[in-house]
């Protein structure tokens, strides 16, 4: 979705500049929450204040959660077709692959090394093994981040 | 439970660092693992859609998860639709109040040194949650019983190979929604051979 967000915000309208867009992405991803949604918030915001922000918001996710829905009842209602069974049972392990793909590209993207490999290791393993969530391992993430940067 | 279900996704939200991947992990542990709304299988099904429905996956998939888990619950389905709406709200509330006090600091914010450390720290122990994922993914509800049907385990275990290695060898990268496609006709054909 970003690449789209340049052309028609920076390019096509010139709403922002390159550089003020590339801040908007910068905080984004900085930022918790949907990524889509926190380039609304800054975008908007940036423009036209609060009330831009709350229409960027709404535009960004309203027909998004409209058709979600839509399919979401539609195929609860097939969800006993056979025909609808088959073809999921070939999308199941493919998302499990999209998922899984993902670890890789990112592994290189964040320049993980063999003496860094462990992070995520010890991360997948508290999860699965241990069923601690994800979210303690998150904040533990920012609390020895801060901890480690500040004392060395 | 609606209480619950919007509180989890409020929470899911606020430690959601690193894009729609990161999300999942998050609510696949707190709606799949640890309060059981939905089943592992039910929770695939939900990503396979919103990953092929146009629009932020974190929102598709919060909005169908919210659905779903309201419908197994025995709720009514307009009750249904409003949970989903309102999982969807609650998963960018936080977020967008964020975004908002620190849009007014957004460059002292980003250039200090200690922020860039701690998102470098995140963003690998984001690759861990991702991992995580995909790991409890893997089972008889996604890949088939091999005590059952023992084909679909095999034609399971090929798609996913299929899929994992065309996502990541080209070096043009192929768009997810082609991959699902493909392996959603090839499910079709498979079952309607193995049928007849």
């Amino acid at each position: 979705m970003l690449p789209l967000m340049e052309q028609e915000l920076v390019d096509r309208r010139g709403w922002l500049s390159r550089e003020e867009y590339l801040d908007c992405v910068a905080l984004s991803q900085a930022m918790p929450g949907v990524l889509a949604v926190n380039m609304a918030t800054s975008v908007g915001y940036r423009l036209k204040g609060l009330r831009g922000a709350a229409v960027a918001i709404v535009g960004n996710v309203l027909m998004p959660i409209v058709l979600i829905l839509l399919l979401a009842v539609f195929f609860h209602t097939l969800r006993d077709n056979e025909w609808v069974a088959r073809v999921f049972n070939g999308l199941r392990p493919a998302v499990v692959a999209l998922i899984a793909a993902p670890v890789f590209q990112l592994s290189r993207s964040a320049q993980l090394t063999w003496r860094t490999a462990w992070i995520p290791l010890l991360a997948a393993l508290l999860i699965c093994l241990f069923g601690v969530s994800p979210v303690w391992i998150v904040l533990a993430a920012i609390v020895l981040g801060i901890i480690v940067k500040k004392l060395l | 439970m609606f209480f619950t279900l919007l509180f989890s996704f409020l929470k899911i939200g606020l430690f959601t660092f690193g894009g729609g991947y990161a999300m999942l992990a998050l609510i696949q542990d707190e709606v799949v693992v640890k309060h059981g709304w939905i089943t592992s299988q039910e929770f695939a099904d939900i990503v396979a859609v919103s990953q092929m429905t146009p629009g932020p996956v974190g929102i598709n998939t919060a909005t169908y998860t919210g659905y779903t888990a309201m419908i197994g619950a025995g709720s009514s389905p307009w009750v249904a639709v409003v949970a989903g709406v309102l999982c969807s709200v609650a998963v960018v509330a936080l977020p967008v109040v964020l975004m908002l006090l620190m849009v007014r600091l957004i460059d002292k914010f980003y250039d200090n040194a200690t922020v860039r450390y701690t998102l470098r720290v995140l963003r690998m122990v984001v690759i861990g949650l991702i991992a995580a994922a995909a790991i409890r993914l893997v089972g008889p509800e996604s890949f088939g019983s091999w005590s059952e049907n023992p084909l679909q385990v095999v034609f399971s275990v090929a798609v996913f190979a299929a899929v994992f290695l065309l996502s990541l060898l080209p070096k043009k990268r192929i768009s997810p929604i082609y991959l699902l496609i493909a392996a959603g006709a090839a499910g079709l054909l498979m079952g309607t051979i193995a049928n007849n």
